[in-house]
This record gives structure tokens, sequence and C-alpha cells, in this order.
């Protein structure tokens, strides 16, 4: 079983949502990344998801592009996050890292030379935003091979037929986008959210993350009680922000915004059990 | 390249030229892009909107547009007749309404309320202005920040019509980062919203739709060269920032063999130096903004910053069929430096009493050096994209004069 399947397995027997937060490879440095993994795990993260950089993050908002311009000003590469997976791994063989990013650098890497480093560094999955299940049979084949899943996302303007489309294309998890719109935007719509999520289950066994939108504990705990997984990146991210010069203040800040979601959500969990998702 | 092409069967199905182009979208928007090719291939065959598009390329663009011989400038390169198709007369001074008539005519037919642009050298954003002026639709233009600097008379005509014009700050704040602006609006609001591309870059179906609306210009071109002097012409010459004025003019002479087209590309300081917008040139296949094309990155596959004289061309990839007929050998693409199209600008000025744009006066540089290379029975047609007076900041301030 790979360690995304065995992670959901846990969480579902357990009755909680995992909690997935994301931060952007080597953001604000790339000394920080390996640390951060290893708080956000000690604060109650079950999977993490690690940004690659890319110069032009298309479908991010402003405060994951800062977050690629602060990486991308130390030289973050694809393969230098790459070797952060490994420096992680070597502590911490469980928490499932899968990453997100953009397919260009994948390309230039060569699909094949990727997945070959991704599989020895422990990557678990990988999510590439501006690749649709129509354009990834190449790249999806070479993951296949090293057993790492590709994750797609679901929106809410995927029609009935490309939802098809995408869930027999997935694997590990599908992410489901909860809004219209670029990562760290507002309005996420819980009762929308619950009618959507319903409807992807009745396609794929596959457990649901939902990401995009998600800013606080409170909205966290909402989305806990409809999905198997919550992701949470610009709430994260931003917190970088408030502390520019200071990388121990941000991991300790994130730590705790990480804490606080998660209690919110098994709270919400408690709250609800033992009536089935 | 020898063996026949079938052109009109590219790109396919999923908007592949040979390995090129392709949808490469988060999943947001390939619902729109779905939409946009089923409204695209309706009415491309629907013979009331084809008239009614026809119909406002005569009476609101100006079409069709001239083919201008340029005597006293052929005399004087003394090889090849240069012709001059000259798309700087249309409405608003450039190539680009030709595309934006069409697409704004879709966006009606879908209802949307709302159009949005990126734009460089703002040609495309004032043509995107102007169209929703006249459709009364609400306009949003995204221009990156350094542009907004070089191109003032273009921003404040845009503000004129109406258009809400907005600095993009991120990354190196030019047209690309316009584009990545435009498609992040284009995510959040894509119930009313319609995103109007202004070259053949893109996703499927852009490329094939904005060649089609441009490709207006080559079948006038063909039509008035074989009108004007019984024969097609021998070279036709273009520039190419995302490729869509060198499109429209070469597609509809592809299947001529003899006829040999040439694209141009902003060669900035040099090819050589590392300071240029000439991913055909000197870039290499890559994935960006939709479509899988030549592109400038670096090791990392990190898009890198392009310097071109020309806002216009400043742009780090360029419109997927461009990258497919380079790789099969039917259009040859050159660069042309900062100096030399600058140069161009001025010969072209004063010889024939037409302002180029600075985009324009790169494709009129190649022909200064092919032409006299050419014999005086052969012909060239130099694709007049856009007129100068935009420029004329730039141009006067390179020159020590405040305008
Ligand atoms: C006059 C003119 N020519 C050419 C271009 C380059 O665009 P394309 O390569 O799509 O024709 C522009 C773009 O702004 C332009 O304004």
């Amino acid at each position: 079983m790979s360690r995304i399947a065995k992670r959901f397995a846990e969480t579902r027997a357990s009755g909680r949502a995992a909690l997935v937060p994301y931060v952007t490879a080597g953001d604000p440095a790339p000394d920080v990344t390996v640390a951060l993994m290893h708080d956000l795990v000690a604060a109650g993260a079950d999977l993490l998801e690690l940004g690659v950089p890319f110069s032009d993050p298309m479908a991010d908002g402003p405060v994951i592009q800062l977050a690629c311009e602060r990486s991308l000003a130390h030289g973050t590469s694809l393969r230098d996050v790459l070797a952060m997976v490994a420096a992680f791994r070597e502590r911490d063989r469980e928490t499932p890292v899968v990453l997100m990013g953009y397919l260009n650098p994948v390309e230039r890497m060569g699909a094949e030379t990727f997945a070959e480093a991704a599989g020895a560094a422990g990557v678990d999955g990988v999510l590439v935003v501006d690749l649709p299940p129509e354009e990834s049979d190449e790249l999806t084949g070479v993951l296949a091979r090293v057993g790492i899943d590709p994750i797609f996302l679901v929106a809410p303007t995927t029609s009935s037929r490309r939802l098809e489309h995408v869930t027999a294309a997935a694997r590990g998890f599908i992410y489901y986008v909860s809004l219209k719109g670029v990562t760290g935007s507002q309005t996420l719509d819980p009762a929308e959210l619950g009618a959507r999520l319903s409807s992807i289950r009745a396609l794929t066994e596959l457990p649901l993350g939902v990401g995009f939108g998600i800013r606080d504990a409170q909205t966290a705990a909402q989305v806990a009680r409809v999905a198997d997984a919550v992701v949470v990146g610009s709430a994260i991210v931003r917190l970088v922000e408030q502390f520019p010069a200071a990388p121990d203040q941000f991991r300790a800040a994130a730590s705790a915004l990480v804490r606080e979601m998660r209690a919110a959500m098994d709270d919400a969990r408690m709250a609800e059990a033992p009536a089935p998702v | 390249m020898k063996q026949a092409v079938d052109w009109a069967a590219f790109p396919d199905v999923r908007g592949h030229f040979g390995p090129y182009g392709g949808r490469f979208v988060a999943e947001t928007l390939m619902g729109a892009l779905d939409e946009l090719q089923g409204v695209y291939e309706k009415y491309m065959k629907d013979p009331e909107f084809l008239a009614e598009l026809d119909a406002d390329l005569q009476n609101f663009v100006g079409r069709p547009s001239p083919l201008y011989h340029a005597e006293r400038l052929s005399r004087e390169l003394g090889g090849a007749q240069v012709y001059l198709k000259r798309e700087d007369l249309n409405h608003t001074g450039a190539h680009k309404v030709n595309n934006t008539i069409g697409q704004a005519l879709l966006a009606k037919r879908l209802g949307k309320t709302r159009i949005i642009a990126e734009t460089g050298a703002g040609q495309h954003g004032v043509a995107t202005a102007t169209v929703a002026a006249r459709l009364g639709l609400e306009c949003v233009v995204f221009m990156g920040a350094e542009d907004i600097q070089r191109q003032s008379p273009n921003v404040y005509r845009m503000r004129l019509l109406g258009a809400d014009v907005v600095a993009v700050k991120s990354g190196s704040r030019t047209l690309k980062d316009a584009l990545n602006e435009a498609m992040r609006d284009w995510v959040a609001n894509v119930d009313d919203t319609f995103y109007i591309i202004g070259t053949v870059a893109g996703p499927h179906p852009y490329p094939a739709m904005v060649r089609d609306f441009q490709s207006v210009i080559g079948r006038e071109a063909r039509a008035q060269h074989l009108e004007m002097t019984g024969r097609l012409p021998d070279a036709l010459v273009a520039c190419v920032g995302g490729g869509s004025n060198a499109i429209g003019l070469f597609h509809p002479f592809l299947a001529d063999e003899s006829v040999a087209m040439i694209g141009v590309e902003a060669g900035g300081e040099g090819v050589g130096t590392g300071r240029h917008s000439a991913p055909l040139c000197a870039g290499r296949p890559g994935v960006l903004h939709g479509n899988r094309t030549y592109l400038m990155e670096d090791d990392n596959g990190q898009i890198i910053e392009t310097h071109s004289i020309s806002a216009g061309l400043d742009y780090p990839g360029v419109g997927p069929e461009h990258s497919w007929l380079k790789d099969i050998g039917r259009v040859s693409y050159v660069s042309v430096t900062d100096d030399m199209a600058l140069r161009a600008f001025h010969r072209m000025t004063r010889t024939e009493g037409i302002i180029p744009a600075l985009e324009t006066s790169h494709a009129v540089a190649h022909v200064l050096d092919l032409a006299p290379r050419m014999r005086t029975d052969q012909s060239v047609i130099i694709n007049l994209s856009g007129r100068g007076d935009k420029d004329l900041n730039t141009i006067a301030r390179l020159e020590g004069i405040e305008l």
C-alpha cells in the first residue's frame, strides 16, 4: 500500500479528516524548508504538500506568487526540492509528501529523469497544476513505474463528462478546488461544497481533498465535516510576510496555525460522530 | 519539407500542431475552453455570423487594407519589389483589431458581459477597449507596469475608451505577466467574462481561432498581389511577437510552395548577449501559458526575462503553430536587433512617408537586407502590422528629446 493510501486508511479509520498544509519549497529560504516540514508534522499535519516554485504560477494568487519569487531568488530548482524531500525522509518515513507545481520545470528535467529522482527522494504524489489528464499520459506513465500517484484537480466548473475522465486518471486522492479562482481567494460555501463532493463520491472511491480558500480554523473545521482532507496553503504562506527576517518565528506561527486547525477539525468531526461522511 | 501537407488539418481536435500547442491549464478553465471551442467551431461555419464579421471588418475597421507598392524604397534597395500590407491603416492602427472584432462577436453570442485582455504595446488593449466600447461591454485590460511606462499614449487611449487598465507588478512586469494576471482573473470570473487573447498563443482554441480571424490579412494580400502583378509574391516577411500578424499573412499562402516566408523575432541587444526576445531563434520547446511551444527558459525550466525595444515583441514564448512551421521548415525565422529595427523605422518613415510601429520595424529591417539580394522582377510583401504613433515617446527619448 502506498504511503498516501495508508495515511488515508488511518485517518478514515479514526474518523478524522486529514490536514494537508502546503508550503512553497525554498520559501523564505531553502534551509528552512526541511525543518518546517518536520514542524508541520509535529503540529498535526497528516500529509505535506510541497510547492515547486515557478516563475509564472498562473493558477496562484499573489501570496504564492510572492513565495515563488522569494524561493527563486535563492535559485531553488526542482532538483533542490527533491533534495529537500530526501532530507526530510531521513527522519520521517511515514508522512506522505505531494509535490505541487507547474509542468515546465518537469519537462526541462525530463519526465523520466524527474520520476526516477522523485521516486528515489521519497515523493508520494505529484500534482502538476497546468497538466490536465488529456495531456498527461507520458508523465502518469513514468510516475506509475516508480509508484508515484498523479494527483488531479476537480473544479466547480468541471462537467460531469470531464469528471469521469479525471476520476479515471487520478490516483492517491482527488484535489477538489473549492472555488472559482486562484489560490488564496476568498469565499467558500460549505453547503454547496458538500453537495458537490457527494456527486464526486458517486464516481470514485478515492479520498477527496479540498483546497483553495481555506484561510482559518473555522473554515477548516467546516470543510473537515464533508471532505477527507483539508489543504491549507496561502493562509500558512502568508505568515512568511509577517516575519520577513525571522524564519524561526515564521515556523512557530505556521505550527501554531496548523495546531489550531487540527483541533478545530477534530472537534467538528467529534461533534458529528458517528455519522458517516 | 517536400511532401504535401494538408494545412487545413492543423491543429488536430485537441489543438496540436505536431508536438506543439494543446491545452495546458488548470482544471477550472477546461470547461470554459470547451465552451469557447464549441461556439468558435459553430460560428465559423455560420453564414450569418460570418456576414456580420465581414460587415464589421469593412465598415468599422476599414478593410480591405491596401497592398501598397513601396516604389521608392524598392528602387533604393535595387532588388525585389517591396509591397506593404497596410494593417497600420486599420481602425486603431494595427492588425490587432481583426481579432478583437471576431472574438467580441463570439463573446456577444455567448452572452458574456465582461471582457478582459492582456496587452504589451497597448495595441491589443486599445483594439479590445474599442470593440468593448462599441458593444457596451465592461472591459479590463492587464498591462505590465513597465509597459505602462513605455506605452503611455495607448494607456490613455484605453482609459478614454472606458477600459480599466490594471498595472501588473508581478514577475518581469511585462506582457507575459499581464497574460498570467488575465488568466487569473478569468479563472475567478469565468461565468460572465470572456478573455480576448491578443495573439496566437494561449491554450487551444486560441491559437487556431486568432489565426483564423487574422487570416483575412493573407487572403486579401494574396488576391491583391495576384490582381496587381498577375503572380504570387516570392517572399512574405512579418515580425513575430506571439505571431498573430505573421500567421495571419502566412497562413493563406502555406500551400503555395513557391512563396518563401520569414518570421522576424526581436533580437534585442543581440541573440548572443542573451538579452533578446527570440525563442524560435534561440529558445527551446517547453510549456507556458497553456501551450507547448518554443520559449526562453533557464536550465531549471524557469521562464527568463526578455528584452526588446518594442513592447509588443517582448514575450518569451511564441504561438505553437510557428514552432511547428519552424520544425518542418516551411517558415524560416530570423532575428533583428533593436538598433537595426530603429534604423529601419527611420528609413521607412523618410522613404515612404509611413511611420511604422517598432514591432513592424523589425520586419522592415529584415527586408532592407533581403530585398537587395533578390531580383527586380521578384517581390516581397511586408506585413505593415501597425503604425508608430504609440512609439514616438520611446523614439524621442532615445534621441534625447522630451515630448
Ligand atoms: C503593431 C504590432 N505588430 C506586431 C505585434 C506583435 O504581435 P503579433 O506577433 O501577435 O503580431 C504587436 C503587438 O503588440 C503590434 O502592436
